[in-house]
């Protein structure tokens, strides 16, 4: 393979990445437009930055968002894990493999039926069990955890499939019961799954709108609800102004989740 | 009372019998190996001892306590084991420690302790290092300080030599002798490798398709095999097979293609018409160009492969046996291939495996 760089292969790496990022990068200009116009220039400005602080509807939503994100995930890496052991290491038992493909369908069911199912769920639960008392944070942060521990199961599998056991087996010969083995060797040993995992449902739940919008009641608009409810009166450059803060934040968690695993694979790699 | 005493132990895993009534007992202070070829059955066995199989059938005793039942964290063993299993989240110390704390050794004692260890396997220079920061033979060291730190009644080594190259193999086979005697406890060890067993053990169980097939000391396995299987595992040698038959003042072994029995020395009754090998070990074949008195077959020069001090010269008999007899490599400048040769030896070099 040549490494040299002919006007041809320049061509399509700009029009490549163009693609991907002009719209991003038009966005992040256009919210230190002084303009209200959101598409004519008006000059440099970090007015709509100030609007931005100022407006507590998106400052509780946002904050709706991380808190949801944070138990959501948290709920999903606890689950995922304990559904990704079972598939990899209980091997034999009636319906494994209807319990793993059962695991993967959320993955491909579509969202606007996951949330139509799950709303269903929660009306009949309160009508039958009296829980959960009503809609809002609560429902939401369970309907994502529902999702998110798929995908933690999946990488959780993954991982451990690759997982030497013999490390079990030394720490076992060391004198550490099988609960103790768990905690000491095994979850250090597929934490890079731990980590993506909880920071991938993480990111789901930030990012879903559709499921959110189907369980969540009045009191717990995410922030995909209220940037979407706002965006139908109008885009103001406000929400472009919202759009490169939560930008900033996403690349530096991706960044940080990033050089973690890359790390953790180097040394995997190393040791083996 | 033996320290470790198996008897009658079976494993099958579902229809390969892979250990089939093994009975055998080590005593305290022993290097004891488990030789045999791969699929043998010997790592199925220390990892019965260790517990992480569980016998079929038979018990295992460790120190006259009854352990067939015991998990294996709550043995008084602890293993080595072939791929170090070092933990690679875990410094070089916080691998050594790792046993001590389950244990829950107060941290004063369990640092001098972990200090001891690493100065017994010199790794002491190493102590912070991850895993993957080490070769091959420091994780070795590693790992044996680890399995040493609980200081266990017995530990057991699976293939403690195979991944080292062959001249760290023979530094550290000396080392490993030496920490074993230094620190008392008992060794039982894996290896498929002859040389490695018969140059460290003080008893060997030669193992074949999961039972013993002899148990004994170096020169006893070598120079007295007590079957076809062992004289032929352990060491190069000559094989006669044969029927047994009445000769003028003993019992003699008549070999197809031989024009004569060859006449026995014969320490047990042997009964005649029926099979048996002879084996002679290359070294106790001797060459002469003239037929010399009592047993001679007549051979001719295949090849000569010189080993440095010794060689070997490989030659084919007139019956079709290939033989191959060694010596020193001034004695075998005087053959050349083609040469036609007589090939003897001392009766008492012969020994009789009745099958």
């Amino acid at each position: 393979m040549s490494r040299r760089i002919t006007a041809f292969r320049a061509a399509a790496l700009t029009l490549g990445f163009g693609f991907l990022y002009l719209p991003i990068a038009l966005l992040v200009a256009y919210s230190f437009n002084a303009s209200r116009l959101v598409a004519v220039w008006g000059g440099w400005s970090l007015h709509w930055y100030g609007a931005l602080a100022g407006d507590d509807k998106f400052k509780d939503a946002a904050l709706n968002s991380l808190k949801i994100g944070v138990m959501a995930a948290s709920l999903a890496l606890v689950l995922g894990t304990c559904a990704g052991f079972v598939i990899e290491r209980f091997t034999r038992f009636r319906g494994r493999l209807v319990f793993s493909f059962m695991l993967m369908a959320p993955l491909v069911v579509p969202e606007v039926i996951l949330g139509l199912s799950l709303l269903l769920l929660f009306v009949a639960s309160q009508a039958w069990l009296g829980w959960p008392p009503g809609r809002g944070i609560m429902t939401v942060t369970i309907a994502h955890a529902t999702f998110g521990s798929c995908f933690v199961a999946v990488l959780v599998r993954a991982q451990l499939a690759g997982f030497d056991r013999i490390l079990e087996e030394a720490a076992l010969d060391l004198g550490a019961r099988p609960l103790s083995v768990l905690w000491r060797v095994t979850l250090p040993g597929i934490r890079p799954a731990l980590v993506s995992g909880w920071l991938l449902a993480f990111t789901l739940s930030l990012d879903d709108l559709v499921v959110a919008s189907f369980v969540s009641g009045p009191s717990a608009t995410t922030l995909p609800m209220a940037v979407y409810s706002s965006v139908r009166i109008g885009v103001t450059p406000e929400i472009n102004a919202l759009a490169t803060v939560f930008l900033g934040a996403v690349i530096v968690l991706v960044a940080l989740a990033f050089s973690l695993i890359a790390r953790q694979e180097r040394r995997r790699l190393a040791a083996g | 009372m033996a320290l470790l005493e198996i008897s009658g132990v079976s494993k099958n895993f579902g229809a390969v019998s892979a250990v089939d009534r093994v009975s055998l007992s080590v005593e305290q202070g022993e290097l004891f190996a488990l030789l045999g070829p791969s699929g043998c059955g010997k790592t199925t066995l220390l990892r019965l001892i260790a517990g992480f199989e569980r016998p079929d059938r038979g018990r295992i005793a460790i120190d006259g306590g009854d352990v067939t039942d015991v998990p294996p964290y709550r043995r008084p063993v602890n293993m080595m084991f072939q791929s170090y299993a070092l933990f690679p989240h875990l410094d070089v110390v916080g691998n050594v420690a790792f046993g001590l704390k389950q244990e829950g050794m107060a941290r004063g004692r369990r640092e001098a302790r972990v200090a001891e260890m690493l100065a017994l396997v010199q790794m002491s220079d190493y102590a912070r290092r991850r895993p993957h920061e080490l070769s091959g033979g420091q994780k070795q060291r590693v790992a044996l300080a680890r399995a040493l730190a609980k200081m266990p009644k017995l530990l057991l080594l699976d293939e403690p030599l195979a991944a080292l190259d062959r001249k760290l193999r023979e530094e550290t086979r000396l080392e490993l002798i030496g920490i074993q005697e230094r620190v008392g406890t008992s060794f039982v060890f894996v290896t498929h490798d002859q040389e490695e067993a018969l140059g460290m053990a003080s008893r060997i169980a030669v193992m074949d398709k999961g039972r013993v097939a002899q148990i004994g000391s170096a020169a006893e396995i070598y120079e007295r095999p007590r079957s076809r299987f062992v004289a032929d595992f352990v060491g190069a040698v000559n094989l006669f097979d044969g029927v047994l038959a009445a000769g003028f003042n003993a019992v003699a072994l008549k070999v197809p293609g031989l024009e004569a029995p060859i006449a026995l020395l014969a320490e047990a009754e042997l009964p005649e018409g029926g099979e048996a090998a002879l084996a002679v070990r290359p070294e106790k074949l001797r060459l002469s160009p003239g037929r010399p008195e009592g047993i001679a077959i007549a051979a001719t020069v295949e090849g000569i492969n010189y080993q440095g001090g010794v060689s070997v010269v490989h030659l084919v008999a007139a019956s079709g046996h290939a033989l191959k007899a060694q010596m020193a490599s001034a004695a075998a400048t005087s053959f050349e291939r083609g040469m036609p040769v007589w090939a003897s030896w001392d009766p008492a070099d012969g020994v009789v495996l009745a099958r």
